[in-house]
């Protein structure tokens, strides 16, 4: 059980990295208020959503993507001080130190669900329970990739560029997701459907009794999961075998 | 092996023809050439050199964090990942820092409950002399007590080998003289322990044995007893004129005497005893100068020239 004492104590540093916290689980409410707060029970144009249902479920794609990827990132720091190397000479199993990372990830990710689920809650989003899990289950899902995505950036890139790297990416991922306006036709419409972040708001759509996930849903959110797992994989032997 | 015994020491630990070239801007550069070292499971081992002698690749491939180009690593007869993964092996890296927020006593915890067979966290609090630290946020240490923490989490896994690789480098001579002593009270405990180190005091006061390495070559490997008779000269220069050297090369210490104009030079096996006397009968001498014989010296000599390989490069 040696695993869960270790991911308990990554955790436990996590929640108290204040700035992180805060930061991770603030930027997608406040963003969630302004946009969504203004006219929340009016019916964005063609679409059958509310503003704060279609906010609640877009930020909670970005507000969770956000958590997964930063708490991989943070391994670009633990590498450049050498804590890595350390943690080298340790019994500890690399499949452990991922699962606690991803671990970490989850938990920062069902957080910030939990509080704009509240706010949605608050302008006046009302669900079944089944379709709020229904609508968690498959944003849960969706992260999968994410997760591999997080601990990729983390092996490739130093702490110095990690944020711009996070910020720039996070950002592009979450614009052609639909995140922040729905994208309902032409080339950025069949670009987004290629990755996982579209998927990521499709999962709200998809229990608010949008189009199906379907078999294209799964099989774009699986590839990507394989491919970024190859590439963390990857980075990470790649990291371990310089010295 | 037989059954049911804990012979997990056995075969102590052995480097045979360990070679390791780096890449670097300036050509390749060969840090470890070829070097054989056997260590009986309890020894207390210095590995002594200047920087870029090839001790902390040497370390790396011991450890399993570097790959050697040839030859072969096995620690407790064991290759260094599966010794590592048994938790047998406990090391203090030359550089790194800890990870922040937490606090000294829940990181000295965090990695206990990776090894199969830890020390008690109090007890490796206590001997580390980090109890009224234990909470303390690591961001908040001192580089000292930064380095008291890395050592409480090398020794809480309880390992059977520890290395530590210049450990005292970060601190003052109080805390040196502290660490020393908590490393070995543990080597008492029927450890064995590989320290690397440039200073040959360190290597004399705490080790049974020496390796002295330079450039990447093993150029003397004994007691240190032996080790220091060889590199441990002093050189006693001083203006003294009308003395003749054969009466000066009959003083305490002196191995060698020798004079240029007005200035002799003595050199010494223990140049305290020979200062003592030289100014009792030879009140008159001045301008007197002792110079340690330093390492770099000492390796010059054993190995009678210096490396042309830019050494630098190796050390990160």
């Amino acid at each position: 059980m040696s695993g869960l004492v270790y991911a308990r104590y990554e955790m436990l540093r996590t929640f108290r990295n204040r700035r992180f916290f805060m930061f991770s689980l603030g930027f997608p409410l406040v963003f969630y208020w302004i946009l969504a707060a203004p006219k929340h029970n009016k019916l964005i144009g063609g679409t059958p959503f509310t503003w704060g249902l279609y906010y609640m479920v877009g930020l909670a794609s970005f507000g969770t993507m956000m958590a997964m990827i930063s708490s991989g990132a943070r391994i670009a720091g633990e590498r450049q001080t050498g804590w890595t190397r350390q943690l080298r000479i340790s019994p500890l199993s690399v499949r452990t130190y991922f699962r606690a990372k991803v671990l970490t990830g989850y938990t920062m990710a069902l957080l910030t669900l939990a509080l704009l689920y509240a706010s949605g809650a608050a302008l006046g989003v009302s669900l079944t329970a089944g379709r709020w899990l229904e609508m968690t289950g498959l944003i849960l899902v969706g992260l999968l990739p994410f997760a591999a995505l997080g601990i990729l950036i983390g092996h490739l890139v130093t702490t110095d560029s990690v944020g711009p790297v996070m910020g720039g990416l996070v950002s592009l991922l979450a614009f052609l997701g639909g995140t922040w306006f729905p994208i309902t036709g032409g080339f950025l419409h069949s670009l987004g459907q290629l990755l996982p972040s579209w998927w990521l708001v499709q999962a709200g759509h998809v229990a608010l009794g949008g189009p199906a996930w379907g078999n294209r849903g799964w099989i774009t959110v699986a590839a990507w999961a394989a491919i970024l797992a190859a590439g963390a994989a990857w980075a990470y032997r790649r990291d371990t075998a310089k010295v | 092996m037989t059954v049911g015994t804990t012979a997990s020491t056995e075969g102590g630990i052995r480097l045979q023809g360990l070679t390791k070239t780096f890449q670097s801007s300036q050509g390749p550069v060969r840090a470890v050439r070829g070097i054989d070292v056997s260590i009986a499971a309890g020894e207390t081992v210095a590995l002594l050199g200047p920087n870029g002698a090839g001790k902390s690749t040497t370390i790396d491939m011991m450890l399993g964090l570097a790959k050697p180009d040839g030859g072969t690593v096995a620690v407790f007869g064991r290759p260094p990942r599966e010794a590592v993964d048994a938790g047998l092996v406990g090391a203090m890296l030359q550089s790194g820092a800890l990870i922040r927020d937490l606090t000294v006593r829940e990181i000295v915890a965090m990695m206990a409950s990776l090894y199969p067979d830890p020390i008690d966290v109090d007890e490796a609090l206590e001997l580390t002399g980090l109890k009224t630290k234990a909470g303390q946020r690591t961001q908040k240490l001192s580089g000292g007590e930064t380095q008291r923490v890395r050592f409480a989490v090398a020794i809480v896994s309880n390992p059977e080998l520890l290395v530590l690789d210049e450990p005292t480098v970060a601190m003052d001579v109080e805390g040196r003289r502290e660490f020393w002593t908590i490393m070995r009270q543990f080597a008492a405990r029927g450890k064995t322990v590989l320290f690397a180190t440039h200073y040959l005091e360190e290597a004399d006061a705490n080790a049974d044995r020496a390796i002295l390495m330079a450039h990447g070559t093993i150029v003397a490997d004994g007691p240190t007893t032996e080790i220091k008779a060889r590199v441990g000269r002093r050189t006693i220069r001083s203006t003294l004129p009308g003395v003749d050297p054969a009466k000066l090369a009959e003083l305490p210490g002196v191995a060698a005497a020798d004079r240029h104009g007005d200035a002799v030079i003595l050199n010494c096996t223990d140049s305290d005893q020979t200062i003592r006397e030289l100014l009792q009968r030879y009140p008159d001498a001045r301008d007197i100068e002792i110079t340690g014989g330093s390492l770099e010296e000492a390796f010059l000599e054993l190995t009678g020239e210096p490396d042309t390989e830019a050494p630098e490069l190796v050390t990160r």
